[in-house]
């Protein structure tokens, strides 16, 4: 049973506040945020208790969703109800953020009007509670060049119409049914891979965690079929077509998918929602279909005027037409370092001496596939000793691997029944996270 | 409102409420509305426009309702009078043909809360419960709920209740579950509503046409229910079993809280329903949400206390996972808070994890794992790690002190510490580290700051104080700084680690010992240390071979060592607090440092008992010996039983096996022949020996007959039969095998047969005199002497009599199996603490 759901800034300020049973006293918010700021370093935990108050918070695009609930109250459902509903404001919100919160604070307090009764969720399906909301969304986006580029010059279809701008996801579904925006879905293959190589080159963690999620942003939409590789198998003893096998563990689906075509021909059916859900969940653990992505092939050594040397060469396995952008190399550093001095292979990287967190970052704005970079960091640390380079490493990747899937999981076709009267567009998207990528030292 | 007083707002929001221009435009209104709902989240008072807000309410505009009845709720208690106005509106908005209208209305109605207008309400609300619309019904059903607490005293209306019980039918999923939560509130006295058969099974049938949160519910409430029959159980398990491994973590979860409420009585059932869980658990540790991974890790963590090795084949997944380093950059600021949640149960759970699952296979790569944490930035990550290391060092001492004697080269003050706290924790397990702790002390001493590292290495001074060179010179700098030095503890230990050193090298302590005598006893102020001095020096002049005899204590308990494989818990230990707040709390608590002090003294142990050897409580042990000892009237036997055990291991073995009847023979014959002597003290014959001692453990009387028998099993002795726990007198039989390798004869195999007696004339003084030991920084050998007083007050102990009874004859063999008995029977007490 929730008590109470605010929404907080990181600074503190109140967002949204509701009470539903009106038994807890007034200032909740007041004593959350002495809890959390008496904290040193940020870190508050998930529960927090003061007497019989019980905080548990979620943080989301930069927030705190907290919610009061009793002690026996089940920590997996209001951590699923706090993520659901942020799910649910950025659904109707557009996006996540302090602003589109406070822009979009009555619709907000509707929606949880809607949601939560006395403490006691009540649906959080947006087809239901498409019925019940009538305020309109305010965009927080502000006008920008970037959104007339996608307009076809003179109407002519030019290689840009197909691809979907990166902001289109980022709007609110209820638009389209005012303004007769574009009805548009979305299908997003997502996988995020953590991967802990050795020292000596071997791969010691590689689980990769995937799901297919749908945006949908039609009004109607009866049914959808969404076909998967006919390779795709699921666990290991069970193989299929005669390609190279598309293998995950585990594998689970939304409820709302129909089955009665997977096993045969790999489709989901289903009938979408509006607003953004997980299809599919997947995982693949301890083994990668292709090599990883990075390796790193290092040199680290003192020099005679007490400087540490380090000579990074980082090498991208992707296939030659792929490219990971916004890759960013941690390199912890020896607690004395003082100052960094740096040659990179190439003037559009940098690198930067974080001696908050002890580290190099490294970062690279777009890696291509089969190319190699090296950087030689020459580092002044005081104190230096030979046990210094014990504090060096491991190195941790973060990158994203945009259209691509590291299982090799597709999506053969998208097809809606019965065809959608008007234009619609349909995108599929891939993309690779890194969860966790550690280069040992 | 950052800029303009609250004052300012109200008067001005006030002028544009009023304005009729404003009033007959429906969009200037709306959002001039608008204006005070911001105002209202923003913490500003605007209770002051509580009666323009009320003419605002009557409108066809639903938007604007909505956000006039948002106002209204907020501050009806504060105006109760003019709250009667809104009422017509509201009624008059029941009757509307929208259901949506008519369902805000009554939610709203019901959440003005307000006693004086219950009147009003309940006419409304009966003709809800009838409404066509489930949208209307399902906020009647939790209004009669509202209403209900508005007023806890009234009489609930029957027929509201049966017209709850039949709404239970209602086709709408959302309704149904909607009148058990209503029904629970308002039958809070009565226990709640009634769960019988028929009400089981119609919500069991109706489970799946409900979302997530209807079933979490639904399960919830059905743990109240008790199966008539065996097979009505499986039916209801067997009909369950797809919700167990659903992919939604809150179902998964309260499905498994409901099969182990169901399963209480059949272990075996739940333990199965546990390896079900796994898949989806381990799911839910890798979950995108953060919070999510922190939960299930917290819940793993309590299903590893009854089935260890349940994620023995997925270790990989734990150690990883929290070391994503940085994140995309908006993400920063989020990551950070995780990063401090995530290693505490991380922490916690490798620990666990490692305990059951270091083998020859993977210790290598398990290290490799944790040496890359121990310098994180994080100084509690870092520290975790370094202690995690030293319990694998437990099994794989070389490698470990490898890697920790390493980290001392780093010369950083939190590693340091850390190190030297966790080689002292290790020596005490396993002697044969010495040596190489010895060589890695030596310097160290610069680095460290902070109390509980000093004090560490202190006690290893004083214990391996021969060995290691340059330990005068160490001290001597110690007790230079001695009057700036801030901790009791500290200079607690100082007192002791010098007077030992004096003891192993009199020549070079000899001066500074004088020196930190006299300032202890002449200029320090804390009456505590003072008082230590002062017992020294008097020990002093009664000649080094007292003092040694005083002074000289254990060096380590190897029998730790035995039972660090934890037994298993049972189920119904953890049951109760599996899927609530509960297991994320404790794991808050952990975060916080816990303040050791050295082995032998720690007292009472504040954390929560995940960790064998922190929770032993050895200085009770010492105690206890040395009241057990001069009762008995053997000296410091206990640690020549540990010595000579040391030399010649004594093994017990539970085969061959020995049945009830063939126990109650011997016990019987030997009892009748020891009833002849009638006599207390220890009796010998040619084949066999019978003796009796006193153990002291206050708890053990209390503590569950299964973790008695689970601690029994785990070194080797099989208990036979017990009284139930509480009643008086309180019995166990017990018997075990010795096998005690003579060196070089071939090993004698001799069976023991025993009785622990507890007839419960006990005074409590006992509990007393250690509260006041327990104060923290207590250094031993004021246990020592609180024991001392313990033993003249030697009849009026809580404590358990032991009769055994051996066959053949091995009296080394019977101290050794004394020594363990009386480990695994205070490594029991303190968990009922």
């Amino acid at each position: 049973m929730i008590s109470q759901v605010f929404i907080l800034s990181s600074q503190g300020d109140h967002l949204i506040y509701k009470d539903f049973r009106g038994e807890a006293g007034s200032d909740v918010v007041g004593v959350f945020y002495e809890k959390v700021t008496a904290l040193t370093g940020d870190q508050p935990p998930v529960v927090m208790t003061l007497r019989d108050l019980h905080f548990i918070h979620v943080r989301q695009g930069g927030l705190y969703w907290v919610a009061v609930a009793t002690a026996d109250s089940s920590p997996f459902t209001v951590i699923e109800f706090l993520n659901r509903f942020s799910a649910l404001v950025k659904d109707y919100c557009g996006s996540l953020s302090e602003k589109s919160v406070q822009m979009n604070f009555a619709l907000i307090y509707e929606l949880l009007d809607e949601v939560v009764d006395y403490g006691y969720i009540q649906t959080t399906s947006s087809d239901v509670l498409k019925n019940f909301i009538h305020t309109e969304a305010v965009s927080s986006r502000p006008f920008s060049l970037f959104d007339l580029s996608n307009v076809g010059l003179f109407g002519a279809e030019t290689q840009q119409n197909k691809v979907a701008p990166s902001s289109a996801a980022t709007r609110p579904i209820q638009t389209s049914r005012e303004q007769g925006g574009k009805s548009e879905i979305f299908v997003d293959v997502i996988e995020r891979m953590s991967v802990v190589i050795g020292s000596n080159g071997v791969l010691m963690k590689a689980d990769v965690e995937g799901e297919i999620k749908v945006k949908c942003y039609m009004p109607s939409c009866s049914e959808m079929r969404i076909g998967l590789n006919e390779e795709f198998s699921i666990g290991k003893s069970q193989l299929r077509g005669y390609g190279a096998a598309v293998r995950v563990d585990e594998c689970s689906f939304h409820q709302a998918v129909r089955l009665d075509e997977f096993d045969s021909n790999r489709i989901l059916r289903l009938c979408p929602s509006q607003g953004e859900q997980t299809v599919m969940q997947y995982q693949l653990s301890d083994h990668l279909p292709s090599a990883p992505p990075f390796r790193l092939f290092p040199t680290i050594e003192r020099d005679s005027g007490g400087r540490l040397l380090m000579y990074l060469k980082l090498r991208c396995d992707l296939p030659p037409k792929s490219a990971a952008i916004n890759v960013c190399a941690t390199i912890p550093v020896p607690k004395g370092s003082v100052s960094l001095s740096q040659e990179l292979s190439s003037p559009d990287q940098s690198s930067e001496l974080k001696l908050q967190n002890r580290a190099i970052d490294w970062t690279i704005p777009r890696f291509p596939g089969g190319t190699q970079l090296s950087a030689l960091f020459k580092l002044e640390v005081s104190g230096l000793s030979p046990s210094s380079m014990l504090e060096v490493g491991p190195v941790g990747l973060v990158f994203e691997l945009p259209q691509l899937t590291v299982t090799g999981l597709q999506i053969r076709f998208l097809r809606l029944s019965p065809v959608q009267p008007g234009p619609s567009q349909r995108w599929v998207r891939y993309v690779t996270h890194s969860d966790s990528y550690i280069i040992r030292l | 409102m950052p800029y303009l007083g609250s004052e300012d707002t109200v008067r001005e929001l006030r002028r544009a409420l009023c304005n009729p221009n404003v009033q007959s435009d429906q969009l200037r209104y709306r959002s001039t509305i608008l204006k005070v709902i911001r105002a209202m989240s923003q913490g500003v008072d605007v209770s002051g426009l509580f009666s323009e807000m009320v003419k605002a309410c009557a409108t066809v505009d639903i938007v604007q309702k909505k956000l006039v009845y948002v106002f209204l709720c907020s501050y009806a208690t504060l105006n109760p009078e003019l709250s009667l106005l809104v009422i017509n509106t509201l009624r008059k908005d029941c009757q509307d043909p929208n259901p949506m209208v008519r369902s805000l209305a009554l939610r709203n109605m019901t959440n003005l809360r307000l006693p004086s207008l219950v009147e009003y309400v309940e006419q409304p609300l009966t003709a809800g419960l009838r409404d066509r619309a489930a949208c209307v019904r399902r906020v009647a059903v939790l209004g009669w709920a509202k209403l209900h607490n508005l007023q806890p005293n009234s009489e609930i209306d029957a027929a509201v209740v049966n017209e709850l019980y039949g709404l239970l039918r209602d086709p709408d999923p959302v309704v149904m579950v909607n009148c058990l939560r209503a029904l629970e509130e308002i039958l809070k006295e009565e226990g709640g509503v009634a769960i019988n058969k028929p009400i089981t099974h119609h919500l069991l049938n109706r489970l799946k046409e409900s979302d997530v949160w209807g079933q979490c519910e639904v399960l919830k409430i059905l743990q109240r229910y008790r199966p008539q029959s065996e097979n009505e159980l499986f039916d209801i398990l067997s009909l369950l079993d797809a919700s167990l491994v659903s992919p939604h973590p809150p179902v998964m979860a309260a499905t498994l809280s409901l099969f182990l409420c169901l399963c209480s009585g059949l272990p075996a059932v739940s333990l199965a329903a546990l390896e079900r869980v796994r898949g989806p658990l381990l799911a839910a540790c890798g979950s995108v949400s953060r919070e999510t991974r922190f939960t299930a890790l917290c819940h793993i963590q309590l299903l590893l206390r009854s089935l260890p090795g349940l994620m023995g084949a997925h270790y990989k997944r734990f150690f990883c996972g929290y070391a994503e380093p940085a994140y995309i950059k908006q993400r920063k600021m989020q990551e950070a808070a995780i990063r401090g949640a995530e290693p505490t149960g991380w922490s916690v759970v490798v620990k666990q994890v490692l305990v059951e699952l270091v083998n020859d296979d993977n210790v290598a790569m398990l290290l490799d794992e944790l040496k890359g944490y121990c310098t994180d930035v994080n100084t509690d990550t870092a520290q975790a790690a370094i202690s995690a290391i030293g319990r694998i060092g437990r099994s794989y001492s070389d490698r470990c002190l490898e890697i920790l004697t390493g980290l001392l080269g780093l010369k950083q003050e939190h590693i340091t510490s850390a190190v030297v706290q966790t080689m002292r924790d290790l020596v005490w397990v396993c002697p044969q580290c010495s040596d190489t702790v010895c060589l890695a002390l030596e310097g160290c001493e610069e680095t460290l700051q902070d109390r509980q590292g000093r004090q560490a290495l202190l006690w290893l001074l004083a214990v391996y104080g021969e060995r290691v060179s340059s330990a005068p010179y160490t001290l001597e700098v110690f007790i230079d700084g001695v009057r700036s030095e801030a901790s009791l503890g500290v200079k607690m230990e100082l007192l002791t680690t010098t007077m030992r050193l004096f003891l192993c090298r009199p020549a070079e302590t000899q001066d500074m010992l004088g020196r930190l005598l006299h300032y202890c006893i002449e200029e320090e102020t804390d009456m505590c240390v003072r008082d230590q001095a002062l017992f020294y020096y008097r020990l002093l002049h009664c000649g080094t071979e007292e003092t040694r005899k005083v002074l000289q204590g254990r060096r380590s308990d190897p029998s730790l060592g035995v039972l660090i494989g934890r037994p298993a818990e049972l189920i119904s230990q953890w049951a109760y607090s599996f899927n609530t707040l509960e297991p994320l709390m404790q794991g808050c608590i952990e975060t916080e440092p816990a303040s050791r002090g050295s082995p032998e003294h720690v007292t009472f142990d504040p954390k929560p008992n995940t960790d064998l050897s922190d929770t032993l409580n050895s200085s009770q042990i010492e105690k206890v010996h040395s009241g057990s000892d001069s009762a008995s009237g053997f000296t410091y036997s206990s640690a020549n039983v540990l010595a000579s055990s040391l030399a010649a291991p004594l093994s017990l073995s539970l085969s061959p096996a020995l049945s009830p009847e063939e126990f109650e023979r011997l016990w019987m014959q030997r009892q009748a022949s020891h009833a002849d002597q009638g006599a207390e003290k220890l009796e010998e014959e040619e084949d066999y020996v019978c003796m009796e001692e006193q153990i002291q453990c206050p708890a053990i009387p209390h503590c569950s007959p299964q973790s008695l028998q689970a601690a029994m099993q785990l070194v080797n002795i099989q208990t036979l039969a017990f009284t139930p726990p509480h009643t008086h007198p309180w019995r166990v039989y017990l018997y075990t095998h010795t096998q005690h390798a003579h060196s070089g004869e071939a090993p004698r195999i001799t069976l023991i047969v025993g009785e622990l007696l507890y007839t419960g004339e006990a005074s409590r003084r006992v509990v007393e005199l250690k509260k006041g030991t327990e104060d923290g920084d207590v250094a031993e050998e004021e246990a020592g002497l609180s024991g001392r007083e313990l033993v003249s007050k030697d009849g009026e102990e809580e404590e358990v009599k032991v009769t055994v009874k051996q066959q053949p004859r091995d009296d080394k063999a019977l101290k050794g199996f004394l020594s363990i008995l009386t480990t695994v029977l205070h490594t029991l007490s303190p968990e009922n603490n």
